[in-house]
């Protein structure tokens, strides 16, 4: 029953002078984009990860 | 220092805080107060309260000031059907909704020999009469259970005030997180999927066949003449129903805010250059937030040409190629702050590490969801 978001983009986002791996993601959720923070308790991450599950794939971060 | 209150004045008091929704008097809409021609799912109004679609009609949703008379309210939600379904699929559903975090239902003793009952009080009106289905989803991870109990809207265009009182289940806890552990979902229309089954499922139970769970609710998308109204939200501990808890527009606002905050009119925030072509800037959220938020910005990036505009200040508007609203970067796991990125075309800022000045009109929207 959870409503189904219409995910179009994935991609990993870095800050420029961040150290470590990416903990963002922009996405085109619904229409709009997103910055998504890569936390199971965020929805929208969520979403994204039952989209990977699909067989999806979140591009790489420049 | 103690308070002494005399005994009679109190003997019919519940203290505390009572309602576990918030913002059951619609008073909050900070995203809007009309959306329309929606079909699918989404926050489109008022705040906390959740629109869920699947393929049944078209809806204008607003924030009415069509309320019951003499409640002290100044506004109702209401869904408005603009293009009808009057044969639903089998899998079409139509329901309004709030969840509520299980660190907020600790105090209900779930899962224990004490689980407290639970009633759900509502002022309600419908153009169309019927049986209508209300859902309580215990969304505990190591197993849900759920339950539905109905309600009738005996008179059309009428307001109504509604009362359910459910029994505590003493067997399954609400987990102690802050994600949605209590789902309360108004169904408004059921395919069969949902409705097909012999009788409504009426108690807490967990493997619930699907089609139990809106048994005999009306088809309120079966017509352009049909609307729903609602206010007067309230969940409340114990067998009665008591008034409304009416709070200050700041408290519930306050509330909301956890869950959902947007910004504008910025007025010369100072950002940081790194090199030439990335500008970077700390902003601080008037509230703590549920969880890291999704963050995002509507308008237009540039000069500050008009409301709908941001743009970036150095000796001149520069042209703005992105911005990002990075919830976490350095700061991860902090639910008060967000970094704000800028990109630019190649040397865009005559050296590193200057300040420049980032302003944004009064319908240049940040924006950052933290929503259930």
């Amino acid at each position: 029953m959870e409503g189904v978001m219409n995910i179009t983009a994935a991609k990993y986002y870095k800050s420029p002078n961040m150290i470590g791996d990416a903990t963002t993601i922009k996405a085109t959720i619904d229409g709009q984009e997103l910055s998504v923070p890569m936390i199971e308790s965020n929805r929208h991450y969520k979403a994204i990860l039952a989209w990977v599950e699909e067989g999806n794939e979140i591009e790489a971060a420049d | 220092m103690t308070t002494k209150v005399p005994s009679e004045l109190v003997s019919d008091q519940v203290f505390g805080r009572r309602n576990l929704f918030i913002n059951g008097d619609m008073q909050v809409a900070q995203r809007a107060t009309s959306a329309t021609g929606q079909t699918g799912t989404g926050f489109h109004t008022v705040d906390r309260w959740e629109f869920v679609a699947s393929s049944a009609g078209t809806w204008d949703i607003s924030r009415s000031t069509t309320v019951p008379s003499g409640e002290g309210f100044a506004y109702s939600q209401k869904l408005d059907c603009t293009t009808a379904d009057s044969s639903l699929d089998a899998g079409n559903y139509l329901i309004w909704r709030q969840k509520i975090e299980g660190i907020n239902l600790q105090h209900l003793k779930y899962g224990t020999s004490s689980a407290e009952k639970l009633t759900l009080s509502f002022w309600v009106r419908s153009a169309k009469t019927g049986t209508y289905i209300v859902e309580f989803y215990n969304n505990n991870s190591a197993g849900i259970k759920l339950q539905s109990q109905s309600y009738t809207i005996s008179s059309a265009d009428t307001w109504e005030k509604k009362t359910i009182t459910i029994d505590g289940d003493t067997a399954l806890a609400f987990q102690n997180t802050t994600d949605g552990e209590l789902l309360v979902y108004w169904w408004l229309a059921a395919g069969s999927t949902y409705s097909g089954g012999g009788s409504l499922n009426n108690s807490w139970n967990s493997s619930v066949a699907n089609n139990t769970r809106a048994v005999g609710v009306v088809n309120l998308a079966d017509s352009t003449s049909n609307d729903w109204y609602i206010t007067g939200v309230q969940l409340e501990v114990g067998a009665d129903a008591t008034p409304f808890e009416h709070l200050t527009f700041d408290e519930q606002s306050s509330l909301c805010k956890r869950y959902y905050q947007q910004y504008s009119g910025f007025h010369a925030m100072p950002m940081w250059t790194y090199g030439r072509s990335n500008g970077s800037f700390q902003f601080v959220l008037e509230k703590e937030m549920r969880s890291q938020p999704s963050a995002s910005y509507s308008g237009t990036l540039g000069s500050l040409n008009n409301a709908n505009y941001c743009g970036i200040y150095e000796t001149d508007w520069v042209t703005i190629s992105s911005i990002t609203l990075s919830p976490t970067s350095h700061e991860s796991g902090n639910t008060k702050m967000i970094r704000i990125d800028s990109a630019h075309p190649t040397n865009t800022f005559a050296s590193n590490n200057v300040a420049v000045g980032f302003y944004a009109g009064d319908n240049f929207l940040l924006i950052f969801d933290a929503e259930l």
